[in-house]
């Protein structure tokens, strides 16, 4: 300690700086002396003990590389284990609300407080795992449909939505949604003119503008001879056969003229797969109970 | 190591001394007096509160822990009697930690280091550690005559039965410590009958383990080179903080008392300190306080009291080393009249800071309020249009209910003409009110779907307020978020 070194005589002993009384390296640097203040020696041992650490981590776990393999420790412990692990505990712990959730029916599920807050909760990351690459993470990507709004195609019940999950929309599914839009210009059913005016009677009686020049009457025929089996009389759509309300504001491909065409002209035909045989049931009833409460659900 | 006839600037050609440090034992020696007292008094407090606080019941009612202080980690809760603090509440932790720097810095501004000398954690243990050593060995001479000299059974017996109780002291710490986290009575049966957690054996083992080690056998090395506050503590304090100071003004010329004395009588200058050394020999890290302010003082004041008992024998007055300033002592030399000025600019705007801090966090305390709400507002999508054209924002909205009865809330919506509210999944009260219910102690999280029917500016991203109201009255709070639209 300094007490001691004080006491040193510095023409002796190592060098000795005046002001602090600390014995220095004897090293000068244009004239600067640098102090000797050593580590203790326990610190050196310190850092050979995380040494010595080091060397039991390399044979407890796996840790280095060989050329096919790698050096597997003590107790061959795997990471991919360990997480299967967690897995299966997960499991267990959550095993008597999945036995609840598995039993009970979708409006059971709805009107239970608990059942619903799990169902949510087991649906979100089901939903962003299967359903958010179209639908949108919240269910609300353009050009598929919202999942959130009142407006459903093929109607928003749980059942309904829990058909349309299972089995898909043309998806090849023989118990699944199956209509679509015909590509009537295309296929040379309908004239091109004709589909323009067919347009512009939609874009009217959804209450949107109409160009001047626009010949509403042809397409008020048109639409009545060829639209109106699958849309209705007046376009409020068909659920069984999944045709849209055209009166609504909500247009799944756009509302306006051009979109408008390029669906008459082209048809469309969004495809869902049937998710029955790639997710288990609870998993689908679940997703089912998320998708009905992201807020347009139909009771 | 190597030694040199002559230093020189010229030719520095390098000595080779030790590249570490061999520690220097310390002995230190029993002492009494009225810093010891102190000391003793801090310690029995101390150690009194760590050791017997989680005893300490306190009635919350049902359903509720009857510990007075509990960390709770399963069920993210802090307990410190009368107060309970939820996780999102841990700024009051942030504060603790403010006012715990301020009232370290006005210590010192005031004391020195006060913290080091009485109140550190490794000090106190250290010296409970010191007491056993000094208990079972003997005092400073007899311990170092033991040392030096080849083991008999005798100390090799002591050594054991020291090292047994302190080991005995570090695993009640770390019992002690386990218990802050769990209901007292119920983990040390668990732990007498090996039914507690894993976790709570492993953490008493750590604690026993550093225990042992800091107060055992590291001791003064964790000040010298582990502890930070030495080094802020040197940039922080004032020529006027009252430090434990040698009065080399009295002291110097240093001299045998006879001497002394004799050159007293004859008016030559002749000082009180007889380098007897016992203030170095009492000082737990071994410093020479007479050296001046040193990095390795913790300031306990036992260099005080080892010198007052000499300068009684001596019969000079006591207080030869005291609280005082270097100030001071130019003050003397220079015969002016000397001065403590405790209150000055830097102690005053501790003091100020301490309770402005401590004010604004007693008025968050006492304002709080048993309910809460906080509300997200879905990323995706960021609005929905309806059928019929309205505009609909989705949102994530927890509330909170602190209190130990179910509560029953009804939600409201500011700042948003027109707008509906519906709780997902909740039926509306009779007039059409959104309700919300949340059991006791809980949060619950809920989905609600805001729907605006008038006209939205273009780019619209509306400013509003939730709002819950108990349905009893009394707990309310309010949270603010956005409503966006095409």
């Amino acid at each position: 300690m300094a007490y001691e070194k004080m006491t040193q005589d510095g023409h002796h002993g190592p060098q000795v700086d005046a002001v602090s009384g600390v014995a220095t390296t004897g090293h000068a640097w244009d004239g600067i002396k640098e102090l000797n203040n050593p580590l203790p020696r326990w610190w050196l041992w310190t850092f050979y003990l995380t040494i010595l650490w080091s060397i039991a981590y390399w044979v407890v776990y796996p840790s280095w590389p060989l050329v096919t393999s790698y050096t597997k420790g003590l107790f061959a412990w795997h990471s991919r284990e360990a997480v299967e692990q967690d897995l299966a505990a997960l499991k267990t712990s959550r095993g008597a609300m999945m036995d609840k959730l598995a039993k009970a029916s979708l409006a059971e599920i709805e009107s239970t407080p608990e059942l619903l807050t799990f169902a949510r909760a087991l649906g979100k990351p089901a939903f962003g795992d299967n359903c958010a690459p179209c639908h949108g993470a919240g269910g609300g990507a353009h050009g598929y449909p919202n999942l959130n709004d009142d407006d459903w195609l093929w109607g928003g019940k749980l059942d309904d939505i829990a058909l349309t999950v299972r089995h898909g929309i043309r998806a090849g599914d023989a118990e699944g949604r199956q209509g679509s839009m015909p590509a009537f210009g295309r296929d040379g059913m309908i004239p091109r003119p004709d589909v323009e005016a067919a347009a512009d009677y939609v874009r009217s009686i959804a209450g949107l503008a109409v160009q001047p020049k626009a010949d509403v009457a042809r397409g008020a025929k048109v639409f009545a001879e060829n639209c109106a089996a699958c849309h209705g009389e007046a376009g409020k759509g068909n659920r069984d056969l999944g045709a849209p309300d055209l009166t609504d504001k909500i247009w799944l491909y756009g509302s306006d003229r051009a979109a408008i065409i390029e669906g008459i002209w082209n048809g469309r035909g969004g495809v869902m797969p049937a998710w029955a045989n790639r997710l288990d049931d609870t998993t689908i009833k679940a997703l089912t109970v998320y998708v009905h409460t992201l807020g347009g659900g139909e009771k | 190591m190597q030694t040199r006839t002559a230093s020189s600037d010229e030719a520095p050609a390098a000595v080779d001394g030790p590249l570490y440090e061999a520690r220097r034992k310390i002995y230190p020696q029993r002492v009494t007096g009225a810093f010891r007292r102190i000391k003793w008094i801090v310690l029995f407090i101390t150690l009194g509160i760590y050791y017997f606080l989680p005893f300490v019941r306190w009635d919350r009612g049902p359903n509720a822990p009857a510990q007075a202080v509990l960390v709770d980690f399963p069920n993210r809760r802090f307990y410190f009697f009368f107060i309970e603090i939820w996780p999102q509440e841990v700024y009051y932790l942030t504060g603790l930690l403010i006012i715990a720097a301020l009232v370290l810095f006005l210590m010192n501004a005031v004391a020195g280091r006060v913290w080091c000398g009485y109140l550190c954690p490794q000090t106190v243990w250290t010296d409970l550690f010191l007491t056993v050593e000094r208990w079972i060995e003997g005092d400073r001479r007899e311990r170092m005559r033991k040392d030096a000299r080849v083991l008999t059974l005798q100390t090799v017996t002591e050594k054991a039965a020291k090292h047994a109780i302190w080991l005995l002291i570090a695993w009640w710490t770390g019992g002690a410590w386990v218990l802050y986290f769990a209901d007292a009575p119920t983990l040390v049966k668990e732990l007498a009958t090996f039914e507690a957690p894993v976790v709570a054996y492993v953490w008493i083992g750590i604690l026993t383990f550093t225990t042992y080690a800091l107060a055992g056998h590291m001791r003064e090395q964790v000040c010298l080179y582990m502890c930070p506050w030495p080094r802020i503590q040197a940039a922080l304090t004032d020529e006027e903080a009252l430090n434990v100071t040698y009065r080399y003004d009295r002291g110097e010329p240093r001299g045998s008392a006879k001497k002394n004395a004799l050159l007293r009588e004859q008016g030559q200058p002749a000082g009180d300190c007889i380098d007897c050394l016992q203030c170095v020999n009492v000082c737990p890290t071994g410093v020479d306080i007479r050296e001046g302010a040193n990095l390795g003082c913790i300031q306990c004041g036992l260099c005080i009291d080892a010198c007052d008992g000499v300068m009684e024998k001596i019969g000079r007055p006591p207080r030869l080393i005291a609280y005082d300033t270097d100030l001071n002592i130019r003050r003397r030399i220079e015969g002016k009249p000397t001065r403590v000025r405790i209150l000055r600019l830097r102690t005053i705007l501790y003091l100020a800071l301490i309770v402005l801090v401590g004010g604004v966090m007693l008025y968050a305390l006492a304002t709080r309020e048993a309910s809460g709400v906080s509300v997200i507002h879905d990323r995706n999508p960021i609005f929905v249009r309806l059928s019929d054209g309205a505009i609909r924002n989705a949102y994530t909205m927890r509330v909170l209910n602190k209190t130990r009865e179910p509560r029953r809330y009804v939600v409201t919506i500011d700042g948003l003409p027109d707008a509906t509210l519906e709780v997902v999944g909740e039926s509306p009260s009779a007039d059409g009110r959104a309700l919300v219910e949340v059991g006791p102690d809980q949060t619950q999280e809920f989905r609600v779907l805001v729907t605006a029917r008038g006209t939205l500016p273009p780019a619209a991203a509306l400013p509003v307020t939730f709002r819950i109201d108990e349905t009893t009255g009394g707990g309310r709070a309010t949270a603010t978020d956005h409503f966006k639209g095409p």
